[in-house]
């Protein structure tokens, strides 16, 4: 039974075509363009009101680091505080066996539809197309992932799922997907455009019979689980229906409420720029005797799925991601091709990490390398993730294993790609050159980026600009 | 207020699979533990790692959340969020001030209030043309009304809780939002916000759900752009008022 739409890493066209393609997509381009108006300029000006901000990332990151060193007794402390409330707690091992227990659970209940608030998990394991081949309907409740689940395709950004939309591709989802839509209606706004999402997927709320919601945190010292959304979708869905599942994966503890308090001002802000999200909820346990409202049952479907194989290696810092989207709102590479050429849940230099792990190197050879290693998304990751570094470490795997050929091959598609973009191409394969250079790389220094490929195309690089210098002077041009 | 019955534990549903029973849960720990190259922690360590827990040890504050004025420091922040704020001279004031407000949103003077005595309690009779029923978010319901158990003034955050007299679902179905905050529920940072429930609820903390409600609803969902009202309330209302 195939389980994916899309199933990630078995693409047959290669990173670079997929690459080249979004190149030369112009709504694509357009949507992409916006990310650094958007998300960075909103991330920058929201950390700049905040003095102590790295003093709430040195927390932030000690937090996580005394988590992952204890996991296990955080991850039973927390299990039981979830026991004690009334609720249960899963452990999944891998993709398929958190597939099994959440259809399980939805069978239980009869379920026949399920809403979902946004989570990245359920994507990794692709729960949608398993949950509807056993005849139950997922209904996405985030305005981006419902957009997505219309269109059929994978989210392009972990926060902004639709991010690689506009306007007219969304009004023509609704046109063709919405029945009862009044063809004369004005749907050329984005605030038409979310009134109708919310009038559609009203009722659905209403009529389903689980919510299922991702997690931010999970908290070990009360088991509550932690959902943060500015739509309100992820608490319509987890307070409506009978049975309220929340699907996680292992490294998202926390010791205590505290803790929770510094992570959430370190994760709005680097996320979309804002203090506080607008709807930060805790649960815990189902609906209790006499409360007014509330799921009667409660599940936590706690997935590895990779998590703990990273643990003890150069990949336990990835563990601290906070999935804030950073990393990939500056990254020149995700800048210029957009999500879907990952091919893979998980996009950007926080999923040219993680995939391997979690789907395995062989088919993703190439995601390690779709960076320019100028680190511009280590520089802005709340969490003090070297991501170059554990990108050039997976590299090395895959040279080690014998697979160096396709990076190679990649690398070659893709600067070609960049060409025919020339501000991408003039902007990567200057500042590629720079760090190459000064890394005496060997690897990539064959490519088509030597004085020799690049001569006649002349924009040497200002001394002493830093990267972001150039990357808004050439967003501008 | 609080609810001081002690935590009560229905029976769990059944396990419904065998990827939950305890075959895979030793084999997640199992796979954790040999990862850090260890086995189970040491009793101690384990206990000590409780006992740090029960400490309630807080981290940076930004100094933001340690303002004097907390009144104003709380209407600057909520309104920066694109919450409204009212101040009202007492909580008697509050059925005049929504329905004025609801008059000048052109909205049908009707709403529906969480069920909590205290506003039952509110003198609804100065508004007889008020129509008002208490319940939960059910399908239709335009404008809610609740009394949030503390705000956060760090970041303008409402602290709602759920409870018998407290409704989850009003607080995210209804178009219109109205909050009433009393100046005396007022904590500078999310921390103090933690203590004062720990210490309302006892042992009941923390309620099935705690809502941090920072402005209305929003998405950027459709080009970055900020559009208000995605799934939750299109608008917040929030009534500070004297008291505790
Ligand atoms: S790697 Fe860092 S910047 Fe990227 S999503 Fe994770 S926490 Fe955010």
């Amino acid at each position: 039974m195939s389980v994916q739409q899309q199933p990630s890493g078995q693409s047959s066209r290669s990173f670079a075509s997929r690459a080249a393609d979004a190149m030369v997509d112009a709504n694509l381009q357009t949507a992409l363009n916006r990310l650094s108006t958007g998300f960075a300029t909103r991330r920058a000006t929201a950390i700049a009101a905040v003095p102590e901000f790295e003093a709430l990332k040195a927390d932030a990151q000690a937090i996580k680091n005394h988590v992952l060193d204890n996991l296990d007794h955080y991850l039973e402390r927390f299990e039981a505080e979830v026991i004690a409330r009334g609720g249960s707690v899963h452990w999944c091992p891998d993709a398929e066996s958190a597939r099994q227990t959440v259809l399980a659970i939805c069978q239980a209940a009869g379920a026949r539809t399920v809403t979902k608030g946004k989570s990245m998990v359920a994507e990794e394991i692709a729960l949608n197309p398993f949950l509807e081949a056993n005849g139950i309907e997922p209904v996405e409740t985030d305005l981006g992932e419902y957009l997505i689940q219309i269109a059929k395709e994978p989210p392009s950004h972990i926060i902004g799922p639709a991010l690689h939309m506009t306007r007219d591709t969304v009004e023509g989802l609704f046109r063709s997907h919405h029945p009862s839509l009044d063809p004369a209606r004005d749907l050329t706004q984005p605030e038409t455009l979310v009134a109708e999402a919310r009038q559609m997927l009203r009722p659905r709320y209403f009529a389903a019979d689980v919510g299922i919601t991702g997690a931010n945190f999970l908290v070990a010292e009360t088991g509550s689980t932690v959902i943060v959304t500015n739509e309100g979708n992820g608490d319509l869905t987890q307070s409506l229906p009978r049975v309220h599942v929340v699907l996680s994966s292992i490294e998202k503890i926390v010791p205590g409420h505290e803790d929770a308090a510094t992570l959430l001002r370190v994760l709005a802000r680097s996320a979309t720029g804002q203090d506080m999200s607008v709807y930060t909820t805790f649960s815990c346990g189902p609906r209790r005797p006499g409360d007014a409202d509330g799921p009667d049952a409660f599940h936590v479907v706690l997935v590895d799925n990779g998590r703990s194989a990273m643990l003890g290696t150069e990949f336990q810092e990835m563990l601290r991601c906070i999935k804030c989207g950073a990393c990939m709102n500056h990254c020149p590479v995700y800048g210029a091709i957009g999500g879907h050429a990952y091919d893979a849940v998980y996009m950007g230099p926080m999923g040219a990490v993680l995939t391997p792990q979690i789907e395995g190197l062989f088919g993703h050879t190439d995601l390690p390398a779709a960076s320019t290693f100028c680190g511009r998304c280590a520089e802005v990751c709340p969490m003090g993730i070297p991501l170059p570094d554990l990108m050039r470490r997976w590299r090395e795997k895959s040279f080690a294993a014998g697979w160096s050929p396709t990076a190679e091959r990649w690398g070659l598609g893709l600067w070609s790609a960049l060409a025919r973009r020339p501000w991408a191409y003039r902007l990567v394969a200057r500042v590629a050159a720079a760090v190459l250079k000064r890394l005496g790389s060997k690897g990539i220094a064959r490519l088509p980026l030597t004085a020799g490929w690049t001569a006649g195309r002349d924009m040497p690089a200002p001394a002493g600009r830093t990267f972001s210098d150039l990357w808004a002077e050439q967003r501008r041009g | 207020m609080a609810d001081k019955s002690p935590i009560s534990t229905p029976a769990p549903t059944p396990a419904p699979t065998p990827s939950s029973g305890p075959a895979n849960r030793a084999r997640v720990l199992g796979a954790v533990r040999a990862a850090l190259g260890r086995g189970p922690l040491p009793t101690g360590r384990a206990q000590g790692l409780d006992a740090t827990l029960a400490r309630h040890q807080r981290h940076t504050i930004p100094a933001r959340g340690r303002a004097d004025d907390l009144v104003a420091a709380f209407a600057s922040a909520a309104s920066g969020v694109a919450a409204e704020v009212l101040h009202l001279a007492s909580l008697d004031e509050v059925p005049a001030a929504l329905a004025d407000h609801l008059a000048s949103l052109n909205l049908p003077p009707a709403l529906r209030l969480a069920p909590d005595p205290a506003l039952a309690a509110l003198p609804w009779h100065t508004r007889p043309l008020l129509a008002v029923e208490v319940g939960t978010g059910v399908p239709g319901v335009q404008v809610g009304l609740a009394l949030a158990e503390a705000g956060v003034a760090e970041t303008g955050t409402l602290v709602l809780t759920s409870g018998a007299e407290r409704s989850t679902t009003l607080n995210f179905v209804p178009d219109v939002q109205y909050v009433i905050l009393p100046h005396g529920r007022l904590d500078g940072a999310l921390e103090d916000a933690w203590a004062r429930l720990r210490n309302a609820h006892g042992a009941a903390w923390p309620p099935r759900t705690v809502n941090l409600v920072t402005g209305p609803s929003r998405t950027g969902d459709i080009e970055q752009t900020m559009i208000m009202g995605a799934h939750g309330p299109r608008r917040l209302v929030i009534l500070m008022v004297p008291g505790a």
